[in-house]
């Protein structure tokens, strides 16, 4: 792979999934027009079944690294490489359509793509059902909580059942209580759908619960500094947040943190 | 377990028991008001007073099946409806006040012909159909040339500023042409328009479509803009074409500015209808052009029933335009204003 390739077609379907890296990032750098170097010099690698979450100060270019990841935007250097036949992208807000109801908004993906409308109905009420939504399908967007719209955006990214999901700090406008609960939805999400999945977040406890490894970021021009890996098994159950060991890798992030911001 | 947790915690939370709630406040309202006239009238004894009332749902269950079976007072919904128009009726009565304290109190009997009392001047002119007749008919044909200038404003500004969002060239090269028109003072315009396409139906409507127009480019192209980066992105991610941007992003996204163009121009095609009328004087001649020989034959009752004429006009078509705006917007964003 020597081109920079947003996406590629999945010839990975036959293949065990163990053997294929979903996502591949090989010494990526980003410079805007601007001039200011978002990136420089990024390995990520992700099979199915990580859960990466990327943690670093403000301005770091997490988000850079995700545009890059998605194919939104292009790197200056180094190679991006997908391997998945559907990548979703789950926003910081909801970025819902106002003007769709809940289920509409589920079904875009499949309508842009010409699906039949029955097809696309059933396919949309599954996830809706999987995030908790049912008998909301006909509420507007203006109508649901700030939680339950990003519920919908989740159901939108899953509706396609996608290998590489996208998560751009998906909860960090939600209030404390609301955001405790996704990451708990979140996690039994991922339990079920086995894809690999790369996580924006602001915040180190959110970072350690959620992912099979936390990848630590410095300040801009945005490096990895520390990839620590989460060893426990999902489902995690709530309280986990409360033991010593947790506390013991939340300082462990927090110390890479502090040390490269 | 999450799933089920989930569901039984949100239809808590604010909108799936909106209607029941309002619902009960107003039958509880309704009841309470029931109570209450029972009370002033023959207070049966034994029954408590609204204060001692024991609030359990019982109670109030069974008063409102009393309610229904005896006389319930005016349904609800034409009372909101009088609530809602309470305000228009109240400034209409104030109007006709004024008026008559002018005409009657400030003007002296030799002046008062300068502002007849309303009885007078729209009586003297409905009743004359000599008057009346080609009156609505003038009517008739401003409300025309003002409906099919708005039709082609509209099409033209829609179309215009789809046209300037769909790329950043065609934005400058075309955004220029929408100012001039803007900035050209109509009425030093209307007189070439009358020598170059005559003084008929056509040329008035290209009138009001000049007029109209601008306000349609500019709310249609702010609309097409409106949507945000990160919905635009959604559409990327999803390899949207450009026609389904255009028509399930962009266009959506853009309805309640459209409307609001909508709304100034149907106001402003009105105007237009009654300007180039007023200016031609020639050709069929509209409400416009009746307004100007009125006034030049001091025919006053009928000067104000003609003003009267094109307010109401004016009016209905603001109101028609806020009924759909509230039909078609209203549904995804509540109520706006």
């Amino acid at each position: 792979m020597t081109a920079p390739t947003a996406s590629a077609p999945a010839p990975t379907a036959s293949q065990p999934d163990s053997m294929t890296r979903t996502l591949v990032l090989d010494g990526v750098s980003k410079q805007f027009a601007t001039g200011t170097v978002a990136l420089t010099d990024v390995d990520l690698h992700l099979r199915s079944g990580d859960f990466v979450t990327v943690v670093g100060p403000s301005g770091c270019g997490k988000s850079t690294l995700l545009r890059l990841a998605s194919g939104l935007d292009d790197v200056t250097e180094g190679t991006v490489e997908v391997n998945a036949h559907a990548t979703s992208y789950v926003f910081q807000e909801a970025t819902l359509l106002e003007w769709r109801t809940a289920a509409k908004n589920v079904e875009l993906a499949d309508e842009l793509r010409g699906l039949p409308t029955s097809q696309r109905r059933s396919r949309a009420q599954e996830v809706l059902d999987l995030v908790g939504l049912t008998g909301f399908e006909k509420q507007f967007p203006r109508q649901l909580s700030g939680g339950m719209r990003m519920r919908v955006s989740i159901a939108r990214a899953l509706v396609t059942d996608p290998d590489l999901a996208l998560f751009d700090e998906p909860f960090g406008a939600l209030d404390e209580i609301t955001r405790l609960r996704m990451q708990t939805e979140l996690q039994r999400i991922f339990q079920l759908k086995k894809f690999a999945g790369l996580f924006i977040t602001h915040s180190v406890s959110e970072a350690v619960y959620l992912s099979t490894r936390v990848i630590v970021m410095s300040g801009r021009p945005g490096q990895v500094v520390a990839d620590i890996p989460i060893p426990w098994d999902y489902p995690r159950p709530p309280e986990l947040r409360y033991s010593s060991e947790f506390a013991a890798l939340t300082g462990e992030v927090s110390t890479a943190l502090g040390e490269h911001s | 377990m999450t799933a089920t947790h989930a569901r039984t915690q949100h239809p808590s939370a604010e909108h799936a028991p909106a209607t029941p709630a309002s619902d009960q406040s107003q039958q509880s309202s309704e009841s309470d008001r029931l109570n209450q006239s029972r009370v002033g009238n023959d207070r049966p004894v034994g029954v408590p007073g609204p204060a001692t009332r024991p609030s359990a749902p019982e109670v109030e269950a069974r008063t409102l099946g009393t309610a229904s079976t005896t006389a319930v007072p005016g349904p609800p919904r034409w009372r909101a409806a009088l609530g809602k128009a309470a305000p228009i009726l109240l400034a209409l009565a104030g109007i006709a006040a004024i008026w008559y304290l002018v005409s009657y109190l400030l003007l002296p009997a030799e002046q008062r012909f300068l502002l007849p009392p309303p009885h007078e001047a729209f009586g003297n002119t409905a009743t004359n159909p000599a008057v009346m007749t080609p009156m609505l008919e003038a009517l008739g044909r401003s409300v025309s040339v003002a409906m099919i200038g708005l039709v082609i404003a509209v099409a033209v500004g829609i179309g215009y500023a789809v046209l300037m969002s769909s790329a950043g060239w065609a934005e400058r090269i075309l955004y220029p042409y929408a100012v001039i028109l803007q900035t050209i003072p109509i009425l030093a315009l209307v007189p070439l328009i009358g020598i170059w396409f005559g003084y008929g139906l056509g040329a008035r409507v290209i009138v009001c479509v000049i007029i109209a127009l601008f306000p349609m480019i500019s709310n249609t192209l702010f609309g097409l803009q409106s949507a945000s980066a990160a919905s635009h992105d959604l559409f990327t991610l999803n390899k949207a074409t450009a026609l389904q941007r255009l028509t399930k992003l962009k266009f959506p996204a853009a309805l309640p500015s459209i409307f609001t163009g909508l709304r100034n121009a149907a106001g402003l095609s009105v105007i237009g209808a009654l300007v180039g009328d007023y200016f031609f004087q020639q050709g069929p001649v509209g409400i416009g052009g009746l307004l100007r020989t009125y006034t030049l034959r001091i025919q006053m009752d009928a000067l104000f029933t003609a003003i009267a004429l094109t307010a109401v006009f004016g009016v209905a078509v603001f109101t028609l335009f806020a009924v759909l705006d509230r039909l078609v917007i209203g549904r995804w964003y509540g109520q706006r204003q």
